[in-house]
């Protein structure tokens, strides 16, 4: 009775504390807001520097629906379908489908190739000690800069902007699958070689699954830097993809326009961060 | 005899084959390029450049270049230092704004801040106040992060000690909290010191503008490519130098862990 009792004084407290916190953010929230509309509207800033929020839905609205035929040279189905899709898709899915693609492709290669070579680090110890070192200092190292010589070696297309998301990942789904490796229950590798198992069936039945965890929060990462590499790369030299809509809205001072892309970026960013920590069970905020 | 050669292959034998790879890599390429099967017109020899690290020292000033990204990282780091430890002690004083915020700082942390370069640009011009201002951005979260993580993992027992002595709450966070908390702060400016230099060179070079990421990109332009290839080598030398001098200080500050 009595831990009952406790629990439903602590459930009591809780409940009432939620609805606070709540609260609080819906109030930092509505300052912000008010805070940036003041600002808008008094004029102490450059002018649209700091648009007034209800042209940044506009354009936000205008961005996520105004349909506009400029994706022709960026889908490859037949003249029909073609014709049919341009109508029917407004401008900014078509450039969100380019950077989606190209960033999956670069999630694909280097968040591969990072977790093949991870698990061969974690797993041989001899090869970690001689080439680990390698990948963890190169890791935090500037990948943009990198950008030129992708240029050179995949062309001004997509492949260079693959390229630099494939290369940004790499790094970090390389070192959280060497350490997921080395976290392994030996008593599970144990159990493995005493069922004979082969090393394709090692690897599939024993490290992978027990690497769960660590490959996630590896892809997570990896997913974050692709996605920052990839759209840099936009930036700096593309007429297609988000990244390409931003230095666009940027080059003809459409401020609401820039503000709306943004807005949408982040949403997606943060939410696919999101998705991906659940999948594994991660706290976002503390793993990093 | 044997045993002592066992244990020097053991110490530096990784080592010794990671050197050697590489080198045989380095070896290779300059061995393609000269019969022709990667086109010098991609990739030049890694001879060449090699031989343009001098010339772009001396004529493209790179001790100059390297002072004013330094300095920019420096002002990034004092104002992430400064504004990031003061924000994490704010929300660690008061429990309810750190329960509202702090998802919102995690999710700051997920977020790709560098992309917002151009709205920098038109907020604060092409200059270096955009660059230390993208640093400032990107290194902010994890100190803020791991300042709340530092302070609210002080000891419970340093605590009731500072209260026996009738500490004031400012004495307390001086001489106990901020103390206790300090490794895992450092733990923080080491990474957002990290998140700022990356994010310094990256937008020099993508906004053309500072030191070392300005010149890859004028170099590059130039079809320099020797000089671009030794540039960035140069950029990677300096980044793997400072997160090595970071993982030193760190250590130095924990040393247990």
């Amino acid at each position: 009775m009595a831990e009952t009792g406790r629990l439903t004084a602590t459930s009591a407290r809780t409940i009432p504390g939620i609805g606070t916190v709540t609260l609080l953010r819906i109030a930092i929230i509505a300052v912000a807001l008010l805070v940036w509309e003041l600002l808008s509207a008094s004029g102490w800033l450059y002018k649209d520097v700091v648009p007034s929020l209800i042209a940044i839905a506009k354009a936000l609205f205008n961005l996520l629906t105004t349909r506009v035929m400029a994706c022709r040279a960026d889908i490859a189905l037949t003249d029909a379908i073609h014709l049919r899709w341009e109508l029917w898709m407004p401008e900014f899915y078509c450039h969100l489908g380019r950077t989606a693609r190209e960033i999956g492709l670069a999630l694909f290669i280097g968040g591969g190739l990072g977790l093949l070579i991870g698990l061969v680090l974690g797993a041989n110890r001899f090869l970690s000690r001689a080439f680990e070192p390698i990948v963890y200092y190169l890791g935090p190292t500037p990948k943009i800069i990198f950008f030129p010589l992708m240029i050179m070696w995949f062309g001004l297309g997509p492949g260079s902007k693959i390229a630099m998301g494939a290369i940004s990942c790499f790094f970090p789904v390389a070192l959280s699958a060497a350490a997921g490796v080395r976290q392994i229950d030996k008593v599970l590798i144990r159990v493995g070689k005493s069922f004979r198992a082969n090393a394709w069936q090692t690897t599939t039945k024993i490290y992978l699954p027990a690497m769960r965890a660590a490959i996630i929060n590896g892809l997570r990462l990896g997913l974050g830097i692709a996605l920052i590499g990839t759209l840099l790369a936009e930036t700096k030299l593309s007429n297609f993809g988000i990244g390409s809509l931003i230095i666009q809205a940027y080059s003809l001072f459409d401020m609401p326009r820039m503000y709306a892309t943004l807005i949408v970026l982040f949403v997606l960013a943060i939410g696919a961060n999101s998705l991906i920590s659940r999948m594994g069970h991660i706290d976002p905020i503390r793993s990093r | 005899m044997a045993a002592d050669g066992n244990a020097g292959w053991q110490k530096y034998g990784p080592a010794i084959v990671g050197c050697t790879v590489i080198a045989a890599a380095i070896a290779i390429i300059e061995l393609l390029i000269r019969v022709d099967l990667i086109s010098r017109f991609v990739m030049p020899m890694p001879s060449e450049i090699a031989v343009s690290f001098e010339r772009i020292i001396v004529e493209e000033n790179i001790p100059r270049r390297f002072l004013l990204t330094a300095g920019e990282c420096l002002g990034a780091g004092i104002l992430v230092t400064l504004v990031g430890i003061s924000l994490g002690a704010l929300l660690h004083r008061l429990p309810l704004l750190r329960q509202a915020t702090e998802t919102w700082v995690g999710a700051l942390a997920a977020a790709p801040t560098v992309l917002m370069y151009p709205l920098f640009m038109v907020i604060f011009g092409r200059n270096a106040t955009t660059i230390i201002m993208m640093g400032f951005a990107a290194g902010l979260a994890p100190v803020i992060l791991k300042t709340v993580e530092g302070l609210s993992g002080a000891r419970r027992v340093l605590i009731n000690v500072g209260r026996s002595f009738n500490l004031t709450d400012r004495q307390l966070f001086w001489k106990i909290l901020l103390p206790a908390a300090l490794p895992t702060i450092f733990v923080g400016i080491r990474l957002g010191l990290i998140f700022a230099l990356i994010n310094v060179v990256g937008v020099e070079f993508l906004i053309n503008f500072g030191g070392l990421g300005q010149l890859v990109s004028e170099l590059a332009e130039r079809y320099d490519l020797p000089g671009t290839y030794a540039t960035i080598c140069f950029v990677i030398l300096i980044s793997v130098l400072f997160f090595m001098a970071m993982e030193k200080a760190e250590r130095w500050l924990r040393p247990g862990a």
